[in-house]
C-alpha cells in the first residue's frame, strides 16, 4: 500500500466519522441558536437512538423501519419532555445554570437507560449489506454513504425549515434577538420547546445510523456528544455547513493524526487545534466577526 | 465582614474538634477527601463565583499538581515537601501564561477551550507511560513527613489537609472584601463597565486563573501524598464537572458554601449507596432539582432560611432553652 | 430526647446480643467491585458471582457451621472510590477479608490500605505487578498479562509468525499487556514493527489498521476489552486486511463474536478454559468446576458465566479454603491463603506460596479460534 493509497484512505475514514460528528454537532448548534443554551445532554439523544432502536428491533422484534421511527419518537418525547420540564420552569436561567441542569438531564437519562437496558454494548445490522466499496483504492462501508446522504438531507431540511418557514423564521428570530422576537408576537417558549424536538430528534437519528458502525451502549453519548460540541465549536455555532464543515475538519484531523503522528494522541491533537482555532478566531472559522452581546 | 470571621473561627473551632467524633472509623477518612474537596471548590469559587469564568477542565491542574509531585518523590527521590511547592510553582507558570488567550474567549467559548485543555492533560498523563505509569497509574508515593511525623493514617491526614484547607478558605475570604474582591466582582457584573472604572480586567482575572490552579494544584500534591496512589481516571472530564457542581450546589462567590458543595458531594456516594444502582439517577436527579429550586445553592438557601427565620428567633431560643 | 436514644440502643443492643447467643456470628468478607463505570463488564458478573459462592456456603450449611456475609461496594472503576471503601470495609464492617478489586488501578491504590490494617486482598485484576513483588497480605486469581502474552508468542513463533504490529488500548488493561508484549517479545524472537494505541470510547481505528496495511508484518495483536477490538476486527475486514488477527483474553466471552459478527471469524486468542469448558478433555482436572459454574451461573443470571466471573469465583473459593483450614483471623486467613495448593478454579489451577501470589502457570490458558460463530481449541 503505498503513501498516496493510504493517504486516500485516512481522509475517507476522516470524512466518515467527520460526518458522524457534524451530524451530532447541529443538534448543538440548532438548540444555541434558538435558545442560548448549551445542551450537554444532546450525546443521550443520540445514545438513545441507538439503543432504543436496538430494543424495538432485536428484543422485540419489530421490523426495522417502525423501530427506526419508534426510536426518533420516543427520543423527541423524551427530548421535548426535558425542555418542558427542567428548561421552561426556570425563573432565571443563566448561562451556568443551564450548563448544570443539562449536564444533571444527562447523567440522568444515562443512568436511566443503564438500569433498563443494562450495561453490554449491542450492535445493530448495517441498513444495507457489508460489502466495503473500494473507491479509489480505499474502502468505505455502505453504512459511511448512508451517513452522508442523510446528514446532507439534514443540512437541506434544515436550510429549508430556517429560511423558508415561518416557524424557522421565528426561531432564528428568537435567537437574534429573544426580546424583540417576543414583541413581534412570537411566542418564545414554544419556539424554545421546538428546538428541543428537533434536535432530540435529530440525536436520534444520528444514533440510528450510526449505530450498524460504531455500535451502541448506555454510555456513548459522552464522547460521542464531546466530539459534536466541538464540531459545532469550530463551525461557529452555525446551524447549517459550518458545523459540518467542523465536523470534517475534525474527523480529518483525528485520522490523519492517528495515521501520521500517533494514534494515542490523536485526540490530543484535535483539542490543540480546536484551541488555537479558538485563540485565533474565537467566533468559529467559518463565520463572520460578531460583536459580543452585552 | 466580621460575620465571616466569626464564622470562620467557628467553622475552624468545629473542624479541628471534630475526630473525636469519629474515633477512626471510616467517616474521617471521607473527612480527609472533603478537605481536598473544599480546598478544590473554594479555588475553583474564586475563579467561577468571584471572576465570573467558567473552567471545566480544573480537574487538569488537580491532577498536574499530583503527578508532578508524585513523579518528582517517587522516581526522582525528592523531598514531597519541596515537590509541592515546586507543583504549586509550575502549575501557576503554566496557568499564569495560559490564561492570556484563554481567558480572552467568553461563555461557551471559554467552557470548550478549558475541557479542551482538561482532555489534552488527561491524554497526557495517559500516553507519557515512562513518566506518569501510564493508565494503570503511579503507585509507591511517599507519605509527607515532618520531622519524625509521618502522615500515613487518617487522623494525621485529616489534621494535614485541613490545615490547608482552612487556610486556604481564610485566604479566600480575605481575598473577597480586599479591593482585589471588589474589583472581580466588578468584572463580573460587567466587564465594560469595570474596565471603565480603571480596572485592569485582563490581568486580574489571568491572576486568580492562576491562583486557583496553584491552590488546585497543592490539593493535587496533598492528593498523591496521601493516597500513595494516582491514575489518570481521578483527573478526566468527570471530575471538572463535579468540582463545577460542588461550586454551584454550594453557591456561587460564598467561600462556605464551597465547603458545603464539597461535603454535599463527597458525603452523597456514602448515603446514595443505599438505593445501589440508581445512585447515578439519583445523583443526576439531584442535579436538576438543586440547580432548578436553590439558585443561589445551599449557601444562599441557608442564609434566606435564616432571614426568614430571623422574626422568630427569640422564640426559638426560648423554646430550646 | 436522650432518654429515648439510650432506650433504643439498649435495645438494640440486647437485639444483638441475643442473636449473638443463639447463633454463630457470621464470617464477613468484603467485596469491590466496580459494578458501574467503564469496567462494569468485570464488576457485574464478578459481583454475582461472588454473590452465588456465598449463597452456596450458606445454603450447604456454611463454613464450619458460620454462615457468610458477603459485603459488596461499588467502586464505580474509581480509583479513590475504591480506597474510601477499603477502608468502610475495613473500618465499619470489619470483614477479615477482601476480595476485588476489578481493575489494576484500583488494586494497586487499595493495596497500602490492607496492608496497613493487616486484611488479606484478593484481586480479581490481571496486573503482573499486583504480586510482583509479593505483598503479605495480596494475592490475585486473574491470570497474569505475561502468561497470556507468552502463549501467543508462543504459537507465533511455532507458525514463524515473526513479525507483528500491536494495537493496544490506551487503558490499565491495554497499557499492562502492552508493555508485556514488548517485554516478551526478544525472549520469543518476535520484532514489533508498528505499536500503537487507540482510545477505549473509539469508534474507527481504520486509520491506524491503514497504516498496518502499509507495513510488512506477519500477525496484528491486538489487546483490549469489548468494544474495541471488535470495532478492530470489522475495521481490518473492510480494508481487506488479512494478515491473522489476534486478539487479548479481555474479548474471550460470547460478547465479543455477537458484537465482531462475520468479522470474528479466524480471529485467535488466547483465554482461561471457561469458554471451551464443554469440549475439554475429560481428563482435564478443571473441567468439573468448569461445568457447573457455567451451568450454575446461566441458570441464575440467564448468560453462559465468563471468566471474569470466573475470578471472583476462584476468590471466594480460596477464601473458603482458607477459612476451612484455620481461624477466621485476618493473619490467619492470608497464612493459609498461602498454603493453597493444587485449586482446581476457573482461571486454572492454583498453587499459592510465599513467593508466588498469583498462583497460575501458562497452562491457565488455551489458545482458541474463532469458527462459525463458536470457539475451538487451537492445538
Amino acid at each position: 500500500m503505498d503513501l498516496l493509497q493510504q493517504l486516500t484512505q485516512y481522509a475517507f475514514s476522516g470524512l466518515s466519522t467527520g460526518a458522524i460528528y457534524a451530524l451530532i454537532g447541529l443538534g448543538f448548534a440548532i438548540i444555541y441558536n434558538a435558545t442560548g443554551i448549551i445542551n450537554f445532554a444532546q450525546g443521550e439523544f443520540v445514545m438513545l437512538g441507538g439503543v432504543l432502536t436496538h430494543f424495538f428491533l432485536i428484543v422485540l422484534k419489530l421490523p426495522a423501519g417502525v423501530a427506526m421511527g419508534g426510536a426518533v419518537i420516543a427520543t423527541t418525547v423524551i427530548g421535548a419532555l426535558f425542555e418542558r420540564l427542567t428548561i421552561r420552569p426556570l425563573k432565571r436561567p443563566t448561562p451556568l445554570s443551564l450548563v448544570i441542569i443539562t449536564i444533571g438531564g444527562s447523567i440522568f437519562i444515562r443512568g436511566v437507560a443503564m438500569l433498563v437496558w443494562g450495561k453490554d454494548t449491542q450492535s445493530l445490522p448495517p441498513f444495507s449489506g457489508e460489502e466495503p466499496i473500494t473507491l479509489a483504492g480505499a474502502t468505505v462501508m455502505p453504512q459511511h454513504l448512508w451517513i452522508f446522504g442523510i446528514t446532507l438531507l439534514v443540512i437541506a431540511a434544515n436550510k429549508f425549515f430556517f429560511y423558508y418557514t415561518i416557524r424557522g423564521k421565528a426561531m432564528r428570530a428568537c435567537s437574534f434577538n429573544r426580546t424583540a422576537a417576543s414583541l413581534v408576537g412570537i411566542d418564545v417558549r414554544k419556539m424554545v420547546l421546538l428546538s428541543f424536538v428537533i434536535s432530540s430528534a435529530m440525536g436520534a437519528m444520528a444514533g440510528i445510523i450510526i449505530a450498524p458502525l460504531t455500535m451502541t451502549a448506555y454510555d456513548v453519548g459522552v464522547m460521542l456528544g464531546l466530539k459534536g460540541f466541538c464540531a459545532a465549536i469550530i463551525g461557529g455555532m452555525s446551524s447549517g455547513f459550518g458545523t459540518v464543515l467542523g465536523g470534517l475538519l475534525l474527523g480529518l484531523l483525528e485520522s490523519l493524526g492517528a495515521g501520521l503522528i500517533s494514534s494515542g494522541y490523536k485526540d490530543a491533537i484535535a483539542f490543540i487545534i480546536l484551541l488555537l482555532i479558538l485563540f485565533i478566531r474565537p467566533q468559529g472559522l467559518f463565520s463572520k466577526a460578531q460583536t459580543e452581546r452585552v | 465582614m466580621k460575620r465571616d470571621y466569626l464564622l470562620f473561627l467557628l467553622f475552624a473551632t468545629v473542624v479541628l474538634v471534630a475526630p473525636a467524633a469519629f474515633k477512626g472509623g471510616y467517616l474521617l477518612n471521607v473527612l480527609v477527601f472533603m478537605g481536598i474537596n473544599t480546598m478544590l471548590a473554594v479555588a475553583l469559587n474564586l475563579l467561577l463565583g468571584f471572576a465570573g469564568q467558567i473552567s471545566l477542565g480544573h480537574a487538569s491542574f488537580f491532577g498536574l499538581g499530583a503527578y508532578l509531585s508524585g513523579i518528582l518523590s517517587t522516581t526522582y527521590g525528592f523531598n514531597p515537601w519541596l515537590t509541592m511547592v515546586i507543583a504549586a510553582v509550575a502549575v501557576g507558570i503554566l496557568a499564569f501564561g495560559l490564561g492570556f488567550p484563554i481567558l480572552k474567549l467568553k461563555g461557551h467559548y471559554l467552557a470548550m477551550a478549558t475541557l479542551g485543555f482538561g482532555i489534552i492533560v488527561y491524554i497526557v498523563f495517559n500516553e507519557t507511560v515512562a513518566l506518569t505509569g501510564g493508565p494503570s497509574g503511579l503507585s509507591g508515593i511517599p507519605n509527607l513527613k515532618m520531622g519524625s511525623l509521618t502522615f500515613d493514617g487518617d487522623l494525621k491526614n485529616y489534621y494535614l489537609i485541613w490545615c490547608f484547607a482552612l487556610v486556604t478558605m481564610l485566604l479566600a475570604i480575605n481575598l473577597a472584601h480586599s479591593r482585589i474582591g471588589r474589583a472581580l466582582r466588578a468584572i463580573h457584573d460587567s466587564e465594560v463597565a469595570s474596565r471603565v472604572m480603571g480596572v485592569n480586567a485582563r490581568l486580574l482575572k489571568v491572576q486568580v486563573f492562576a491562583l486557583s490552579a496553584i491552590i488546585s494544584a497543592v490539593a493535587g500534591s496533598l492528593y498523591a501524598h496521601t493516597m500513595s496512589f494516582i491514575s489518570p481516571a481521578s483527573f478526566g472530564f468527570n471530575f471538572s464537572v463535579e468540582l463545577v457542581t460542588m461550586v454551584i450546589i454550594g453557591g456561587l462567590g460564598s467561600i462556605f458554601g464551597s465547603f458545603l458543595g464539597a461535603a454535599l458531594l463527597t458525603i452523597l456516594p456514602e448515603l446514595l449507596r443505599v438505593v445501589q444502582d440508581y445512585d447515578i439517577v439519583v445523583y443526576g436527579l439531584l442535579l436538576i432539582v438543586m440547580t432548578m429550586y436553590m439558585p443561589k445553592g445551599l449557601a444562599g438557601g441557608i442564609a434566606s432560611l435564616a432571614r426568614r427565620l430571623r422574626p422568630a428567633k427569640k422564640g426559638v431560643v426560648d423554646a430550646q432553652g | 430526647m436522650k432518654r429515648s436514644v439510650v432506650t433504643c440502643s439498649l435495645f438494640v443492643l440486647t437485639l444483638v446480643w441475643f442473636a449473638v447467643c443463639s447463633a454463630a456470628q457470621p464470617i464477613k468478607i468484603g467485596a469491590l467491585f466496580s459494578v458501574t463505570g467503564p469496567p462494569s463488564f468485570l464488576g457485574e458478573p464478578e459481583r454475582n458471582a461472588a454473590q452465588m459462592v456465598a449463597d452456596g456456603i450458606n445454603k450447604s450449611g456454611g463454613i464450619k457451621g458460620r454462615s457468610v456475609q458477603l459485603i459488596t461496594y461499588d467502586t464505580g472503576g474509581d480509583a479513590t472510590k475504591a480506597v474510601q471503601l477499603a477502608n468502610k470495609l475495613i473500618k465499619d464492617d470489619k470483614v477479615v477479608a477482601i476480595i476485588g478489586p476489578s481493575t489494576t488501578g484500583e488494586t494497586m491504590a487499595v493495596m497500602p490500605v490492607v496492608e496497613k490494617a493487616g486484611v488479606p486482598l484478593i484481586s480479581c485484576a490481571a496486573g503482573r505487578k499486583i504480586t510482583e513483588p509479593v505483598n503479605k497480605w495480596v494475592f490475585k486469581t486473574a491470570q497474569n498479562d505475561n502468561l497470556a502474552v507468552a502463549k501467543i508468542y508462543e504459537y507465533l513463533q511455532k507458525k514463524k509468525l515473526n513479525r507483528v504490529a500491536l494495537l493496544t488500548v490506551s487503558d490499565g488493561f491495554g497499557s499492562s499487556g502492552r508493555e508485556q508484549l514488548k517485554a516478551q517479545a526478544a525472549t520469543h524472537g518476535i520484532q514489533i514493527l508498528y505499536d500503537e494505541t487507540y482510545g477505549p470510547k473509539d469508534t474507527d481505528m481504520t486509520a491506524q489498521l491503514t497504516k498496518i496495511k502499509g507495513i510488512k508484518a506477519d500477525a496484528v495483536i491486538c489487546w483490549g476489552t469489548n468494544p474495541g477490538p471488535a470495532v478492530v476486527a470489522r475495521n481490518a475486514k473492510q480494508l481487506g486486511l488479512k494478515l491473522p488477527l489476534f486478539m487479548s483474553h479481555g474479548v474471550s466471552s460470547k460478547k465479543f463474536i455477537e458484537l465482531a459478527g462475520d468479522a470474528a471469524e479466524g480471529i485467535f486468542l488466547p483465554s482461561g478454559k471457561v469458554i471451551v469448558a464443554d469440549v475439554l478433555p475429560d481428563a482435564d482436572p478443571q473441567k468439573k468446576g468448569l461445568m457447573s459454574f457455567v451451568k450454575e451461573y446461566q441458570k441464575l443470571h440467564k448468560v453462559e458465566g465468563d471468566h471474569f466471573g470466573g475470578h471472583a469465583w476462584d476468590a471466594m473459593m480460596l477464601l473458603k479454603g482458607a477459612l476451612e483450614k484455620g481461624d477466621d483471623t485476618p493473619a490467619a486467613i492470608a497464612a493459609n491463603l498461602e498454603r493453597s495448593k493444587a485449586f482446581h478454579g476457573i482461571g486454572g489451577s492454583f498453587t499459592y506460596s510465599s513467593t508466588d501470589h498469583a498462583g497460575l502457570t501458562k497452562d491457565a490458558f488455551v489458545l482458541v479460534e474463532v469458527k462459525n460463530r463458536d470457539w475451538v481449541l487451537v492445538k
